[in-house]
């Protein structure tokens, strides 16, 4: 299987897509809304990316980037999905449901990141304390007891 | 001669003389020496490792450097039973609370030896951040501080005889920094 297949593949249930190979893995950029049903056409096709091993966010000041990693354990293929978000208001639906191990690394972004998944389980802080205001890996995040200004 | 050579030179040898004779011997020192120096040379360390310096930490435990040489053998898990704390690691604001606790708990006489950068002064590349402790004499009174990153095992040895010099010495911290006047 090389990438050119899964681009075929995408474009068929996704003709909104758009793709980067300029990395290792075939990234495929996606509009946050169309992310649930492709994520649960991924994991249910013959292509089956049974192992979500990597969910994260990154800031990039403009907007948050919601980066999947899925791997398929089964044709030892891997694939990267990008959904770009509003800073102001970052929603993107869970997909805990579908990948068990997304519901802490969701809840990991949520703590931060400020992400809020739509129809999480059970979306409360992971790692920071409870009292704890902001969102500390953001780029505009300020903490001027801790932290000098470069 | 400043007080660290003064002690230095105070605690170079066993704090008594011993005259041997038949059927034994006779040992004369003063109460008190004999005291810190079987207090010194019987240091228990908390097994308290949080990053990295843990590693340097146990590899100081092990054959090839082995502080048990020094009396440092008996790692305990509890802070109940333990003289002496390793700070072995980053400092976190989640983590302070802890460390205190286990300080709290830890029975007097007692020791801290903050090892590496972190534990001196919040790191060499995270100390810039909302969630790390600059340093961890913020939260607790530190004894003996080890530069470096790592500091090799042979710098940990170095700090855990530079403790015992000044449990020989008899001195209180104060003391030995000169802020108040020996006896």
């Amino acid at each position: 299987m090389t990438p050119e297949i899964f681009k075929e593949y995408i474009a068929q249930v996704l003709p909104t897509a758009t793709f980067d190979e300029s990395g290792e893995w075939l990234n495929v950029l996606i509009a946050p809304a169309d992310w649930k049903p492709f994520a649960q056409t991924l994991r249910q096709s013959e292509h089956n990316f049974n192992y979500l091993f990597c969910l994260t966010c990154i800031d990039w000041k403009t907007h948050l980037t919601m980066v999947y990693h899925l791997s398929s354990t089964g044709h030892r293929q891997t694939i990267v999905v990008k959904a770009n978000l509003d800073p102001a208001n970052p929603e993107i639906d869970t997909v805990s449901d579908i990948w068990r191990t997304a519901e802490f690394h969701e809840r990991e972004v949520y703590d931060l990141f400020g992400v809020k998944f739509r129809g999480h389980p059970d979306l409360r802080r992971l790692i920071l304390t409870d009292d704890f205001v902001g969102y500390p890996l953001r780029k505009d995040f300020e903490d001027p007891v801790n932290m000098i200004k470069l | 001669m400043d007080v660290r050579e003064e002690i230095r030179e105070k605690t170079k040898d066993f704090p008594g003389e011993v005259h041997p004779v038949p059927g034994g011997g006779i040992m004369l020192s003063s109460f008190d020496d004999i005291v810190n120096w079987a207090r010194s040379n019987s240091l228990w360390p908390l097994t308290f490792a949080t990053s990295c310096c843990g590693i340097e930490m146990m590899s100081v435990a092990s054959s090839k450097y082995d502080f048990s040489r020094f009396g440092f053998e008996v790692a305990r898990a509890t802070p109940r039973q333990a003289d002496v704390i390793i700070i072995a690691g980053t400092i976190v604001n989640k983590m302070a609370p802890v460390l205190k606790r286990l300080y709290d708990q830890m029975a007097d006489p007692k020791y801290v030896i903050a090892m590496g950068a972190c534990a001196i002064s919040g790191g060499p590349f995270f100390y810039n951040t909302y969630s790390v402790v600059k340093g961890a004499d913020h939260i607790i009174p530190v004894d003996v501080y080890i530069p470096g990153c790592p500091p090799r095992p042979e710098a940990l040895l170095h700090a855990l005889i530079a403790l015992q010099e000044k449990i020989k010495s008899g001195l209180t911290r104060d003391q030995i920094r000169g802020e108040k006047p020996q006896p």
